[in-house]
């Protein structure tokens, strides 16, 4: 991956929470690690990319950011169901915009949610993952990047 | 006037239903593309708003399917995927209009009135 890969998924946090809800997240540097060492919070949910590219793109957040989330896109009603499927829903907006830039052939799954820390992320071992951390109100989540 | 909602996030469906400004007698909704194709039998929507990526079968492929139903339905893809290759498809599939995720409420309203107005 390059700076270039990195920045088209910079970009799809910032547009996801600027259209959305219309305030901005604060991206931090990202960061390699290990697919062993991929972070974590309470729901994550997790795209599966094939075609072109090859790996995954995962959101994860803690419970507090997607209830505050929730409140801000107009949802009266705040539950785990709900979390669940917007952590997903988050997932899949950032990793279908990158389309716009890698093509039709950037090609993804729907969402897989877990709830609580994965087990399993199954991450490709032979390659690193990148780390996008940003801030949204008082809150940190972070966007995992690995891709071939 | 008839509004369907497909998409499989309920969040998402749930937004639509919320902040459309549509002068509807009846929404219905639908998390699949086999559930629209049924639903769209029964319920003869007007409006359509149609995610692409969901599980059992894609949006394109269900625009196909409700155009074959109804032929003057009017569909406005609402979807992530942001590749001009896709929208050409839903377009050359029946959809009348594009909108991208993530939308704001004015974003949606101004593409819904859009596609009401025939452009």
């Amino acid at each position: 991956m390059t700076e270039a890969d990195i920045q088209v998924f910079i970009d799809g946090v910032k547009r996801y929470f600027e259209n959305s809800v219309s305030l901005a997240a604060q991206v931090s540097t990202p960061y390699l690690v290990n697919s062993t060492e991929a972070p974590a919070e309470d729901f994550t949910g997790i795209i599966g990319v094939s075609g072109g590219r090859k790996g995954c793109v995962y959101f994860t957040a803690p419970r507090a950011m997607l209830q505050h989330l929730l409140l801000g896109l107009g949802e009266p009603i705040v539950n785990s169901e709900l979390m669940r499927d917007l952590v997903g829903e988050v997932a899949n907006t950032i990793s279908g915009n990158a389309r716009a830039v890698y093509g039709s052939d950037f090609m993804i799954s729907v969402p897989v949610v877990v709830q609580g820390r994965p087990e399993n992320l199954q991450l490709p071992k032979q390659l690193k993952a990148f780390v996008i951390p940003f801030q949204w109100q008082s809150y940190s989540a972070t966007l995992v990047v690995c891709l071939e | 006037m008839k509004l369907m909602i497909v998409d499989d996030s309920m969040v998402i469906r749930r937004k639509i239903e919320r902040v459309h400004q549509l002068p509807v007698e009846k929404v219905v909704q639908a998390e699949n593309g086999h559930e629209a194709v049924a639903v769209c039998r029964r319920e003869l929507p007007d409006v359509v708003t149609m995610d692409l990526t969901m599980p059992h079968m894609d949006g394109v492929e269900c625009v196909k399917r409700l155009v074959e139903i109804k032929p003057d339905i009017r569909v406005l893809v609402i979807s992530a995927l942001a590749d001009k290759h896709t929208a050409i498809q839903a377009i050359k599939n029946g959809a009348r209009g594009f909108l991208c995720k993530p939308f704001s409420e004015d974003a949606l309203n101004g593409a819904l009135q859009k596609l009401l107005a025939g452009n």
